[in-house]
């Protein structure tokens, strides 16, 4: 019975590839699926395109291919990654050129046409009225300040890739779990109708899409963290397809981590909404029915992935500019380090009213006792802390101010509360975006959807 | 008796726009009964008032002992906007564990500690 073998590659923009080395070499995978955008990630692309028309992929994407390829070749491995993020053409470019230079041969596939910045009129004018998905507000409030905005495609465009003899595939925006369900359909031949299977797939696609997160990494738990082997071996987790519509999930033998009950129920959960419908472009999941079954030696097995019709809308995403965040940091030593912070806090706040700043937001944090708790933050030992750090953040439309905040703080360490040791520079302004998920009429975006395929 | 999450479950969270979503998850099935009736949103709600603006929903999963647990409105507008050190609501998962709930004291996890 045919069988495909996908292995995880990154699971976001800056992620390490050293343990997809080992899932090439030792893990049988005839395909890495390597995510490089996150919801946010955009964001960043944009800002490089702004200055660089030629920027605005994913950097990390032609240096992984130009460290992995010849292994890749030499166990005939394929690559599908969306890390053509903002522009997809110009990180092709990037990967020819290094190909070219080192006498390498592939084809190469492009997929684009997931941009609907620069057609938001067009498809507001084709009865798409663009709201927030989740607020109704009008585009309207955010229009003049988007910087991007982009539909999630499904695999059917990196199917038909694959179908041109393409080695690797890159996109942009896609479904990040469309990057694995893509060449299950290619290679066992599953219809576009047949929504278990592709059900099973996108859960294959969901489990594979944060690297090591699929496979013992961030395993949340009070102490059992602990008893995962070798982080600094963690082999990123390798699904294993076969044609009755089961997936048995693994790791490349001799790497660290751990593939159980445990981890692959934490990363099936994660980052879902209604898990009785997960919606993706090609299939809607219902994860109500799943069995996972550990059967020992970081082997699992799932099934029971049960599918509804494809949604008749994609989801776009888009950023806009919603101002500028402040940020100031001051760290106090024993004795009343957090009584120190606090004094320093209310000085900040004294200096910046006095200045008449226009300050929308103020967020107060004590690196040490409650930045990452908040509320939830046990006070027991709050006055006998060995050191505080004081976090303060702020909000303003005024970048000049946002510039401005940080640098109020030094001036404490010569003329506040006693013993700081923390002075390490100024944080300048960060641009805060806004998120804007909608939906758009698929045939709107699909029509518009390129392959580019080129022999190397 | 009162029982923190964090000695009966294990927990992940991550975040979508302005949603942070927990999965919480029993380490057995007697200890999941007991999450299924006492992890209820309005409790999940009470336990993040000062950062959670919007409803609480909860799915529970009975074929992998889990339940979905979804804070709406809960990262100031989403992690690109948020001030918080925790912007992406990663440690969502661990304030979550610190809840503590009615539950019997002969759970399996409550007597190999």
């Amino acid at each position: 019975m045919k069988s495909v073998r996908i292995g995880a590659g990154l699971g976001f923009y800056g992620d390490s590839w050293q343990p997809v080395r080992a899932s090439i070499e030792r893990g049988s995978v005839q395909y890495i699926a390597s995510d490089h955008l996150s919801e946010l990630t955009l964001a960043i692309l944009q800002k490089d395109r702004q200055k660089d028309p030629s920027a605005g992929y994913a950097r990390d994407g032609p240096p992984m291919l130009a460290e992995l390829w010849p292994l890749a070749v030499k166990h005939g491995v394929k690559f599908i990654l969306n890390a053509g993020g903002l522009n997809p053409q110009g990180a092709r470019e990037a990967i020819a050129r290094t190909f070219r230079e080192k006498g390498w041969k592939a084809t190469i596939a492009t997929v684009s046409g997931d941009s609907a910045l620069e057609r938001l009129d067009e498809l507001r004018a084709a009865g798409e009225p663009l709201a927030h998905m989740d607020t109704g507000a009008a585009l309207d409030t955010v229009r003049s300040r988007m910087l991007f905005a982009n539909a999630y495609l499904g695999a059917k465009p990196i199917v038909r890739a694959l179908e041109q003899g393409a080695d690797i595939v890159l996109t942009g925006r896609v479904a990040d779990a469309a990057l694995s369900l893509a060449p299950l359909v290619h290679e066992l031949g599953w219809k576009w109708d047949d929504w278990d299977k592709l059900a099973l797939g996108l859960t294959v696609g969901h489990l594979l899409e944060c690297s090591g997160q699929g496979s013992g990494g961030n395993f949340g738990s009070a102490a059992e963290w602990a008893g995962i082997p070798d982080y600094a071996h963690l082999g990123y987790p390798i699904a294993e397809v076969g044609a009755d519509a089961s997936a048995l999930f693994t790791k490349a033998p001799g790497t660290g981590g751990r593939v159980s009950f445990d981890t692959l129920r934490q990363q099936l959960l994660y980052e879902v909404h209604n898990p009785h419908a997960y919606v993706s472009p090609d299939v809607v999941l219902d994860m109500g029915a799943i069995k996972i079954d550990d059967q020992g030696g970081d082997r699992v097995k799932l099934t029971g992935a049960r599918g509804a019709p494809r949604p008749d809308k994609l989801k776009i995403v888009g950023g806009y500019h919603d101002g500028w965040m402040g940020t100031g940091m001051i760290g106090f030593s024993w004795p009343q380090a957090y009584a120190k912070c606090k004094k320093a806090a209310e000085t900040i706040r004294i200096l910046v009213a006095e200045r008449g700043w226009p300050v929308e937001d103020t967020n107060v944090e004590y690196i040490g006792y409650n930045s990452l708790l908040g509320a939830n933050a046990d006070p027991t030992y709050r006055d006998q802390l060995n050191e505080c750090f004081l976090r303060m953040t702020i909000r303003t439309r005024e970048r000049k101010v946002a510039d401005a905040y940080g640098r109020l703080f030094p001036w404490l360490g010569l003329s506040g509360p006693p013993y700081v040791g923390s002075m390490k520079g100024v944080q300048g302004a960060k641009e805060l975006l806004g998120i804007w998920p909608t939906l758009v009429a698929r045939e709107l975006m699909e029509s518009k959807v390129e392959i580019a395929v080129e022999k190397i | 008796m009162r029982v923190p999450l964090w000695k009966i479950a294990h927990a992940r969270s991550g975040d979508k726009a302005d949603r942070a979503d927990i999965g919480l998850f029993a380490w057995d099935a007697p200890t999941y009964a007991v999450l299924k009736r006492e992890v209820t949103p309005e409790r999940v709600a009470a336990h993040f008032r000062d950062q959670c603006e919007g409803p609480v929903e909860l799915w529970p999963l009975d074929n992998i002992l889990a339940l979905k647990i979804m804070l709406n409105r809960a990262l100031q507008g989403g992690a690109a906007r948020s001030l918080r050190m925790d912007n992406l609501g990663k440690v969502v998962a661990a304030q979550l564990l610190r809840m503590e709930i009615e539950a019997p004291a002969d759970l399996p996890r409550l007597q190999t500690k």
